[in-house]
């Protein structure tokens, strides 16, 4: 591969990453929603990418499912979603700003320090991409645990999922198998999610996490 | 060895017809019959394969884990113990057909074996469990007989469910025996490390590092030792193995705790590799320790069935320093003498089966003719179960190791291996050695006096109570059933020689040296073991003194004594008068107490009261004994008290929010994740 290419590679990988730490930073819901837009765009692009200089044609189609269901489907769904309940108003991050953010870098710091190691043997690319990715589910993982907002919760999921079409794409030779069924999988649980959003309101005029935990029958 | 495994598969289907026609009256007799058959199979090809110089048959069967699969394995050591298992699953099957006849006829038996739970299903699967432990030959196959023993001979212990006591002993048996089955989990899981191979073989050719290697040696007597009934892990042996059925109770005494020691030798002697001097002190200084406070307590007891449990606690400990003394040697590469003490570990190994059966038979008998197991309610059976009272008698001399029973030949086996510690270089295994040498005497000694106490208790003086005075001799097929542990008893302490060179295949196996290398003089009556102090020991000179010393006594006796006629009341301790028998006579605590005034105050916290009422009050005194047991105070409580308090702070986390269930896993992978890369670095 040329040098060209793990560069463009590298930096849309980047891009996702930047992205996440972008979510983590966000204050209002439909910001949220947009950035997270954005991440699945720099998917597709790395998907296209990967595709297009790996000489990969079934790649295009994943790029194409990431371009419709991530960047279109699922944001537009959420944003009616969060106007439907009248939420976008909503700020609710229930760990400080600052202290994510800290979070999240060490994150990065131990991914990197966990798979460059491990995979001493793979390609330069394979190795970058790991690491990348890994940081996206695990920052991913720290947007879910803190956002007391559900549509939050369910962008963190999302988000999760990014991560993984990104380990997907950066190693060659994943059969197109896989990312179809993760992405379907995705596409049931948000469909789930939505169900149980709408669920959760009507029965108890919250999406606060907080506020529900009270309704449980065996907390005091 | 395909002979073996059908056996154990007969024993199985056995179970299965036991569960099926439980209802028939016909089933005791097939699932007991069907057991000794498939026993005595068994025992019969692991003495011949033994006398044919060391069997090795070897199996894969093609189950268990599909990477795996069950390696089968018979070498010169299972063998030896095969015919242990077996011989005690032979006697016991003898005697439970006629002990769950008996107790299905009377329809009122205290402890009615067919009335309660399950037995006769239960009682092959245990024989069988035992059985696949000691012919296992990789960790998993082991790990799962093992477990399987240990449910079966607990589920046996449930059977009599109906007794108050049981519950709570069925509890502390479930919680122990998961508690050992963790423990040799952990020290196969280490065992294996090295190469990721669960095969004995495997492990066998790859022998851990030194830090490994110790905390096998750790884990192994922590496992195996909770089923042997080791001090301070004894605590659910005295409990358990009374509350089974009685011929069960043999089999968990007599032969399961073999089945431990087994475990114990196949890893420290087998898969270990060379030992480290001070793995034989460790293990000698709980022998010890055992063996001292296995007696004290069973000298306290007036159940006779925990009085029995707690006796195997002892002889147990006594086959612990035989072990400890064994691995001393193997290190310090004085073979013959290991293998010395080792043949002495085995031999015990046999020597207790028979006698701990046959005392536990009899136990069972008295308890069908009685329906007590407490001593203070028994007394002059002598009269009413003569057989029984002779049989007894032999179990009773043969477990005090007095000669020319096989207890003795044990026992001095083990004193011959002791005396030889003077050739060890290391002084605390010198000092250690001498002490440990000592705490068996006292041991020994205290046994005697312990079985004494039982045998005078229960079978002499005058019944203590209506159901003793109006006992009647037990059926034919449980005196046979003594009849032959006995027997066997009185043959291999006069001739041991032959017994002791059945176990030589495995003594090479193990320590690669036999216990008469180096003598040229060996015929097969004298038993003459090479050591440093060169001792030799006859059995038939020994019956012969004996005997002659007898009739020279009863002869005396009968030709000097006066024959002038004397009436008074036996036991009467100086009244005369109305029959004092049920209660001036001499009873079980008043012969424990010296004893437990000697030991008990200090070590069990022993406290007699006596409630002596005022005088011209005609309500009578009562003297009542408190004892404690300090395993329990040391160990037990202190842990159950951690368990609790874990168990509360862990309940919390019932209560957690989804988002803190989140942190916790997110947080559970960041550290397993820190830890990958902490350990690739």
């Amino acid at each position: 591969m040329s040098d060209l290419g793990y560069d463009v590679a590298h930096m849309l990988g980047a891009v996702v990453l930047l992205m996440s730490f972008a979510l983590l930073y966000q204050r209002r819901l439909f910001s949220l929603l947009n950035v997270f837009t954005m991440q699945a765009l720099a998917l597709t692009a790395t998907a296209a990418w990967q595709a297009y200089s790996h000489g990969e044609p079934h790649l295009y189609i994943t790029a194409l499912l990431t371009l419709v269901l991530k960047a279109i489907l699922i944001p537009v769904a959420l944003h009616r979603i969060v106007v439907k309940m009248k939420i976008h108003r909503t700020i609710e991050p229930a760990l400080g700003i600052g202290l994510t953010m800290v979070a999240g870098v060490s994150l990065v710091t131990l991914s990197i320090l966990l798979v460059l190691p491990v995979t001493a043997d793979a390609t330069a690319l394979t190795r970058e991409n790991l690491a990348l990715s890994l940081s996206v589910v695990l920052l991913g993982l720290l947007m879910m645990i803190s956002r007391r907002n559900a549509v939050s919760q369910v962008v963190g999921f999302m988000s999760i999922e990014n991560g993984l079409i990104l380990a997907a794409v950066g190693v060659a030779g994943m059969p197109l198998v896989v990312e179809m069924s993760v992405a379907f999988s995705v596409m049931v649980a948000f469909i789930i999610f939505g169900i149980f959003l709408f669920h959760i309101r009507e029965r108890f005029d919250t999406l606060d996490m907080q506020k529900i935990e009270s309704f449980r029958g065996e907390s005091d | 060895m395909g002979l073996v495994v059908s056996a154990i598969a007969f024993l199985f289907a056995v179970a299965v017809l036991g569960a099926a026609a439980k209802r028939l009256p016909q089933a005791s007799t097939v699932v007991y019959g069907g057991t000794a058959a498939a026993c005595a199979l068994i025992a019969l090809w692991a003495a011949l394969r033994l006398a044919g110089g060391g069997p090795d048959a070897a199996l894969v069967l093609p189950v268990g884990l599909p990477w795996i699969q069950a390696h089968l394995r018979a070498d010169a050591l299972s063998a030896v113990f095969l015919i242990v298992v077996n011989l005690g699953g032979i006697t016991a099957s003898l005697f439970g057909w006629g002990y769950e006849r008996a107790h299905h006829d009377s329809h009122s038996g205290p402890q009615g074996g067919s009335q309660d739970g399950p037995v006769l299903p239960l009682y092959p699967l245990f024989l069988a469990g035992m059985n696949m432990v000691l012919i296992a030959a990789d960790a998993f196959t082991f790990l799962l007989s093992w477990e399987f023993m240990s449910l079966a001979s607990w589920l046996l212990v449930l059977s009599t469910h109906r007794e108050p006591e049981t519950p709570k002993a069925a509890r502390l048996y479930i919680i122990m025996a998961s508690f050992g089955t963790a423990c040799l989990l952990l020290a196969f899981g280490v065992l294996a490390t090295a190469h990721g191979d669960y095969s004995f073989a495997a492990i066998r050719d790859h022998a851990p590092a030194a830090g490994a290697a110790a905390l096998v040696v750790v884990l192994i007597l922590l496992g195996a030792g909770s089923k042997a009934g080791l001090v301070p892990l004894h605590v659910w042996l005295p409990l358990a193995h009374p509350a089974a059925p009685s011929h069960v109770s043999a089999l968990m005494s007599g032969v399961m705790t073999k089945v431990a020691v087994y475990a114990m030798i196949r890893v420290l002697f087998d898969l270990l590799g060379e030992p480290d001097w001070w793995w034989g002190g460790v293990t000698m200084g709980f022998g010890a320790l055992t063996a001292v406070m296995g007696v004290l307590y069973a000298l306290m007891q007036d159940d006779v069935k925990r009085l029995l449990a707690y006796s195997t606690v002892e002889n147990i400990g006594a086959i612990v320093i035989a072990l400890g003394l064994a691995l001393v040697f193997k290190a310090a590469h004085t073979p013959v003498i290991a293998a010395l003490a080792l043949a002495a570990a085995l031999l015990h190994v046999v020597n207790h089966s028979l006698f701990k059966s046959l005392l536990f038979f009899a136990a069972g008998a008295m308890l069908t003719a009685t329906g007590s197991r407490d001593l203070n309610r028994l007394g002059g059976l002598i009269h009413r179960m003569p057989t029984t009272a002779v049989l007894a008698l032999i179990g009773a001399t043969a477990i005090s190791a007095l000669p020319p029973l096989n207890g003795f030949v044990g026992e001095w086996l083990l004193f011959q291996a002791i005396l030889n510690a003077p050739a060890l270089s290391e002084w605390s295994l010198k000092i250690e050695i001498a002490v440990v040498g000592a705490a068996l005497a006292l041991a020994t000694a205290l046994a005697a006096a312990c079985f004494v106490r039982l045998y005078g208790i229960a079978f002499l003086g005058r019944p203590r109570s209506r159901a003793a005075g109006e006992a009647v001799e037990v059926g034919r097929a449980m005196r046979l059933g003594m009849a032959v542990p006995a027997v066997l008893c009185v043959v291999l302490g006069v001739l041991p020689t032959p017994l002791i060179r059945l176990f030589e295949p495995a003594l090479r196996l193990l320590v690669e040296a036999g216990p008469f290398d180096g003598r040229a003089y060996q015929p097969w009556f004298w038993l003459a073991p090479t050591s440093a102090i060169g001792n030799s020991y006859n059995g038939l000179i020994m019956l012969v003194v004996i005997a002659l010393l007898s009739v020279v006594l009863v002869l005396g006796i009968h030709r000097k004594a006066s024959d002038r006629v004397r009436w008074s009341i036996p036991w009467g301790c100086g009244f005369d008068g109305p029959d004092p028998a049920a209660v001036t006579q001499y009873t079980a605590s008043s012969f424990g107490q010296p004893i437990r005034r000697a030991f008990g105050s200090t070590v069990f916290r022993a406290r007699d009261h006596v409630d002596m009422p005022a005088p011209g009050d005609t309500r009578p005194a009562r003297l009542s004994v408190t004892w404690t047991d300090p395993a329990w105070v040391v160990v037990v409580e202190p842990l159950s008290r951690a368990v609790g308090w874990l168990a509360e702070k862990a309940n919390r986390l019932q209560f957690l929010t989804i988002r803190r269930y989140l942190t916790l896993m997110f947080l559970a992978l960041v550290v397993l994740l820190v830890m990958v890369a902490v350990t690739q670095r």
